[in-house]
């Protein structure tokens, strides 16, 4: 039993999330509970609107929960400072880089800030590790380039190559394959299941591509409107999440081959 | 790795244009100065009651250094704020920065004709202005910060600017309308701008204020870099946003008030030499660009003051036309030949 609950990284506990404002509170979604595992590849999927980017910037601590509780690593995510939070959870935005001037080897290496001095000095140990992520994404060859010179594709990796330069237990990706075409989704995806087998690490990640998080997630969050389910993504399809994850007027869930097809 | 470039070359060659721009400067000017008689005076070799030494220390001296004050001060300013405000034509002169300080000195020059004849003597002092400068722009900085994180459209925060400048110009023209000939000229010679008439105690006042601000940029240098990639990516990396901000906002009011206090509005310099490094030295690396911006400013703005001089002429033209006609068309060569500004 204790061996088991050590493995757990990132915990919610009856969360609620949305917005507060002076006079009211718009509760996005409640009831929210689900348990982490070390290097696992986690999906967060659900329609547009049910709240997933909500639930990510409440889990990197970019708006404040509700009520409930967030543990990572057995620490209420409250009690975290961002200083210590930098330390042990990294993140890729949807959002657009402020400068796209900067180039490829500066972007990854902003990412050891929280390691370094007060002027940024980066250690010989630093540029390993700098090295070392931007091999492991296969960018290294595109280090000297500028971020505005990049592909889409190629600047989600630069991206990915931060976060991993940053040294976190976890990563978390904010719709990580929107803009992409059909094969740099399937790569990027690919490329954080590996990236959790290689490094141990724990990635989640929302998408809208829930044919492949199905096939290569370990686990997976379904957002619905009443209930979040958090399983395996085989036993989901057994319990038949997905069918009722949209209206079924237009597409319907086949889960002989784990995919939506239209409906003719 | 070539990626750590340290750009020592390129420093060292900035460095020895500024100290020949320096000495250049010196020695040019209504009567031009030898350069044995210039290092005479610095060293102290020459005779102290020469009329070559009187000048050297008293005036020229005093204005190449408040120079290099100046235009180092502007494109730090210039910089710190492009990377805040997150726009390439974030500027002390664009944002309304010296319009504020315009606005403090308007007030304390023109409006003390309103306040009375006891409170003018009193008010129209140097300091007085000092003071009145400086505030202004940091009141004019906290609105428009408090305004850029309301409205995320910087487009908006620019046109809040001008809108600044336009106040302070209505604000002006009332003030100019009870004031006498004398106040109102006083403040227009102040808005041409003028880096000479500084006395050593005043430079003095100037240079602590100045650099108080230079350490507290340096001091967020890291910040600065991880504001690059936006404000949430900023927090994840740990930083302190609200805190960085304000020491930014602090070390930006405190150089582009002192300076357009002692200096007048100086136009194009904080706006233009940070994109001009860019050009230079290819890299988004604060730590690499703050001294960089120091050198150039410095620099380009010795440059103008000497051809402001005319030398061997009795003519002085206002060091802020000069900055203009250099600047601007700096600006509209990035725009046209770069096709994009970038910070």
């Amino acid at each position: 039993m204790k061996t088991e609950t050590s493995q757990i990284i990132l915990k919610a506990e009856q969360l609620s999330i949305g917005y507060k404002t002076k006079k009211a509170e718009t509760v996005i979604a409640s009831n929210i509970n689900f348990e982490l595992k070390k290097g696992q590849l986690i999906g967060l999927v659900g329609a547009n609107g049910i709240g997933k980017s909500t639930l990510l910037r409440t889990l990197i601590k970019v708006q404040p929960e509700l009520s409930g509780s967030i543990l990572l690593n057995d620490k209420n995510l409250k009690s975290t400072s961002i200083v210590e939070l930098a330390k042990q959870l990294s993140i890729v935005l949807t959002e657009p880089l402020t400068s796209k001037n900067l180039s490829v080897f500066e972007l990854v290496s902003l990412g050891r800030h929280p390691y370094t001095n007060w002027i940024g000095n980066l250690t010989e140990n630093d540029t390993a590790i700098i090295k070392k992520a931007m091999t492991l994404v296969n960018i290294f060859e595109l280090k000297d380039k500028k971020c505005y010179e990049l592909s889409d594709g190629q600047l989600q990796k630069v991206m990915i190559a931060r976060a991993l330069a940053q040294d976190t237990a976890i990563i978390v990706l904010d719709e990580p394959t929107s803009h992409l075409d059909m094969y740099h989704k399937a790569y990027i995806l690919k490329l954080l299941q590996k990236l959790t087998k290689d490094t141990g690490k724990t990635i989640l990640f929302s998408s809208h591509e829930i044919d492949l998080a199905i096939q290569l997630c370990d686990t997976m969050i379904v957002m619905q409107k009443d209930n979040v389910v958090c399983n395996q993504p085989c036993q989901l399809i057994t319990e038949g999440i997905f069918e009722s994850l949209f209206p079924k007027d237009l597409i319907v869930f086949d889960d002989k081959t784990g995919s939506f097809r239209v409906t003719k | 790795m070539n990626n750590q470039k340290t750009y020592r070359f390129q420093f060292l060659c900035l460095s020895v244009v500024l100290l020949v721009c320096f000495i250049v400067n010196i020695s040019l000017g209504s009567i031009n100065i030898p350069l044995n008689a210039i290092f005479g005076s610095f060293f102290g070799t020459i005779d102290t009651t020469s009329n070559w030494n009187v000048i050297v220390i008293n005036y020229r001296l005093p204005k190449a250094i408040t120079a290099i004050m100046v235009g180092s001060g502007l494109g730090i300013s210039g910089l710190l704020m492009q990377t805040l405000f997150r726009n390439p034509l974030a500027g002390p002169f664009v944002l309304g920065i010296s319009s504020g300080a315009s606005l403090g000195v308007a007030l304390i020059i023109l409006g003390s004709g309103l306040f009375g004849g006891l409170f003018a003597t009193a008010l129209a002092t140097k300091w007085s202005i000092v003071i009145a400068a400086s505030l202004g722009s940091f009141l004019v900085l906290l609105a428009v910060l408090a305004v850029s994180n309301k409205v995320r459209d910087t487009m908006a925060i620019l046109i809040i600017g001008l809108m600044f400048g336009s106040i302070t110009a209505a604000v002006v023209s009332v003030l100019s309308y009870f004031s006498s000939a004398e106040q109102l000229q006083q403040y227009i010679f102040w808005g041409f701008g003028s880096l000479s008439n500084l006395s050593w105690s005043e430079l003095l006042i100037f240079f602590a204020i100045y650099v108080v601000g230079l350490l507290l940029s340096i001091s967020s240098i890291k910040g600065l870099n991880s504001l690059l990639l936006g404000d949430n990516y900023a927090k994840s990396l740990g930083l302190n946003l609200k805190q960085s901000r304000l020491i930014i906002i602090l070390a930006t009011s405190l150089i582009a008030g002192t300076v357009t206090a002692f200096a007048g509005p100086i136009a194009f310099i904080g706006l233009a030499i940070p994109h001009l490094t860019r050009q230079v030295f290819k890299t988004t690396n604060h730590k690499i660009l703050l001294p960089a911006v120091f050198l150039f400013g410095a620099i380009v703005i010795l440059i103008c003051d000497t051809i402001a001089q005319v030398p061997n002429s009795d003519y002085t033209l206002p060091i802020n036309a000069i900055t203009a006609l250099v600047g601007a068309p700096v600006v509209i060569w990035l725009l046209v030949r770069q096709r994009k500004m970038m910070f």
